[in-house]
């Protein structure tokens, strides 16, 4: 009974990543992009990685892929376990087969993410031949298929369209079903729809959460907004300066912030539930060059909270209660009251 | 059902693929009239090669010494050379030389630069590096120089001119692929590309090289003329084609040395055919690039 209870409740670990390094070598020294980062996905879940442009989110997304830019950036150091096997021992040619097949990404550009000269058909044929994934049907039915599922008027006309007669929010519809063409476990969607329209940008959403639960799909969300990961996120990371600062379930960070970063974000962000007079708060001072961090906390300069201790030593991401983890020493006795007090 | 859809929509593309080139023709005609001028000499040169064997009045090997030397006349429109051939039938049969070899050679140095050029912008890097040093080697030597190296090692014939007039090509549309292919590099669907486990072969094949049409196509036609020239050049240096093969460099050379002050038509006529050919080629070309260049484009 009690076994039976337990693989009920248990959902395997999809992706793994143990204490992530990428660095960038520039002329003004080092770059720690991605600075020990560590996070788990569940199958099938969806995760918000949030955090401002610059905050290593998208070197994260590409140290999973392992499509780092060389020579400049490297991974150094850390583990991505992907269904138990760790993605930075592969060989090129077997993460070659994992990338679009096992893991897809969707880039923030639609509008250049396309080959504008080979036709939306031709493209998503591409990536099935290239995974020999065609055994089944041929792959300009599994196109229109895939077509069709994300939502495009006039499949079949479509397939033998050029990129350009397409609209952002459709070209981002093709994106993602090229991404969904052979059937990945993981999608990873690096700010999928900062460039569009805020209507369309509700509809890209919502179709890929509609089709991540429709087919059991794991995604990482990549995005600032925080509108879209109350919405569509069941676990969210907050990144500062390479790391991840605090990472929780969705409605627990909402309603229960233990890091002053996530804390501000929250605070500068207009609320309809507050009243239309209260002030925004936003987060004094700049993010630091991240080849030139602060000691300690990256995030001490600009914390209201701010102790002794935090600039003498890095706070480390540490459990405090009901998966809720926070990289910062008060963290137990922040609340949001004391924030509106101080 | 999903077959059916396929048919469709293929006879349907291959309709507005005829449809759509006419249209080009018509729009390039109307905006280029000099790179259309160029396009119908260029064809009327097709059409002379491709048809030769009925619309040449004689056979452009078969001496005949009754007739030797003659000026042009209504039997033999540019006259006759030394052996009694007549001028006008060899020079229809060197275009097919000319256009064999010239395309043959700007063709396979054009593509073989381009993937050149693909690949290394791609790879970048240390393989860049090393691939740009080289060609920067061979665009070191004039091309004349470089097709006479080419032919002094394997000899004349005319595959070997085809070779010896491909190798300098070669670096010349790979330094301009390249830097097409460097910007090409930077764009995110190359990235997507990557992402979607796409082997280098597949990329740079499938993915770039289509997107390098444009400059390839304006080098193309840009090496057509040169081409032509370099073969004309070499034969008349004696290295090129061998006789009795007709070709305009051989007619030229036969007869500048003893009859140019006697019968000039013997070298007029192939010196306006290589001329002709080479400027229509160049007014083909500068037009193409101008119509195929997005910066120089008026929309």
């Amino acid at each position: 009974m009690l076994a039976r209870l337990c693989k009920i409740n248990f959902v395997a670990t999809l992706l793994e990543v143990r204490d992530l390094r990428t660095h960038f070598h520039t002329s003004q020294g080092i770059v720690r992009a991605v600075d020990g980062v560590s996070f788990d996905i569940k199958e099938g879940e969806t995760a918000a990685l949030v955090g401002e442009s610059g905050c290593g989110k998208t070197m994260t997304a590409l140290s999973v892929m392992r499509l780092v830019p060389k020579p400049q950036g490297s991974i150094v150091g850390g583990e991505i376990h992907f269904q138990g096997r760790d993605l930075l021992r592969l060989t090129e040619q077997e993460m070659r087969e994992i990338r679009g097949a096992e893991i897809a990404m969707i880039f923030q550009e639609p509008m250049t993410s396309l080959n504008p000269v080979l036709t939306i058909g031709r493209q998503i044929t591409e990536t099935l031949e290239a995974h020999e994934r065609l055994s089944r049907d041929t792959p300009e039915a599994r196109a229109l298929e895939l077509l069709r599922l994300v939502g495009i008027p006039d499949a079949n006309r479509r397939l033998s369209d050029y990129p350009h007669r397409l609209s952002g929010g459709m070209r981002q519809r093709i994106m993602i079903a090229i991404a969904l063409s052979c059937n990945p476990k993981l999608i990873l969607a690096d700010e999928p729809t900062t460039a569009l329209d805020v209507t369309i940008q509700a509809q890209i959403l919502e179709l890929m959460r509609e089709l991540s639960r429709k087919f059991g799909v794991a995604m990482m969300i990549i995005t600032h907004n925080l509108g879209v990961v109350a919405r569509y996120a069941d676990r969210v990371h907050v990144m500062y300066a390479g790391k991840v600062i605090e990472s929780a379930g969705a409605r627990d960070i909402y309603q229960n912030p233990r890091h002053p970063y996530t804390l501000g974000l929250l605070h500068s962000v207009p609320r309809l539930d507050q009243p239309r007079k209260a002030k925004l708060d936003p987060i004094e001072g700049q993010p630091p060059d991240l080849w030139n961090l602060p000691q300690g906390c990256s995030f001490s300069p600009r914390c209201k909270f701010v102790i002794e201790r935090c600039k003498r030593e890095v706070p480390p991401l540490r459990d405090i209660g009901a998966g809720h983890r926070s990289a910062c020493w008060v963290a137990e006795t922040l609340s949001q009251g004391k924030v509106s007090s101080s | 059902m999903a077959r059916e859809t396929a048919i469709a929509t293929k006879s349907f593309s291959g309709f507005s693929f005829l449809k759509g080139w006419a249209g080009v023709a018509l729009h390039f005609t109307r905006r280029r009239p000099l790179g259309a001028a160029g396009a119908l000499i260029i064809v009327i040169m097709l059409l002379a090669a491709t048809l030769a064997r009925l619309i040449s009045p004689y056979d452009p090997l078969t001496t005949d010494y009754a007739a030797m030397l003659q000026a042009p006349s209504a039997a033999h429109w540019f006259g006759t050379d030394s052996f009694g051939r007549d001028v006008l039938s060899r020079i229809i049969y060197g275009a097919r030389t000319a256009l064999w070899v010239g395309f043959s050679s700007s063709f396979v140095g054009a593509t073989l630069g381009a993937i050149i050029g693909v690949a290394s912008a791609y790879f970048g890097g240390k393989v860049d590096l090393i691939v740009q040093r080289f060609m920067d080697l061979l665009l070191s030597f004039p091309l004349i120089v470089l097709a006479l190296v080419v032919v002094a090692v394997l000899g004349t014939g005319t595959v070997n001119v085809i070779l010896a007039i491909m190798v300098p090509m070669v670096p010349r549309c790979a330094l301009v692929v390249r830097s097409s292919g460097l910007s090409l590099r930077q764009t995110p669907f190359i990235d997507a590309a990557r992402a979607l486990g796409f082997g280098h072969a597949r990329i740079i094949f499938r993915h770039m090289l289509p997107n390098v049409m444009a400059p390839f196509l304006i080098m193309l036609t840009a090496f057509l003329g040169q081409a032509i020239l370099l073969e004309a050049s070499l034969s008349f240096l004696g290295l090129g084609v061998a006789e009795p093969t007709p070709a305009w460099g051989l007619m030229l050379k036969g007869a500048a040395v003893e009859f140019a002050e006697t019968a000039p038509w013997m070298a007029v006529y192939p010196g306006l055919a290589i001329s002709l050919s080479v400027f229509a080629f160049n007014l083909f070309g500068d037009s193409l690039r101008d119509a195929l260049d997005p910066k120089l484009r008026v929309s």
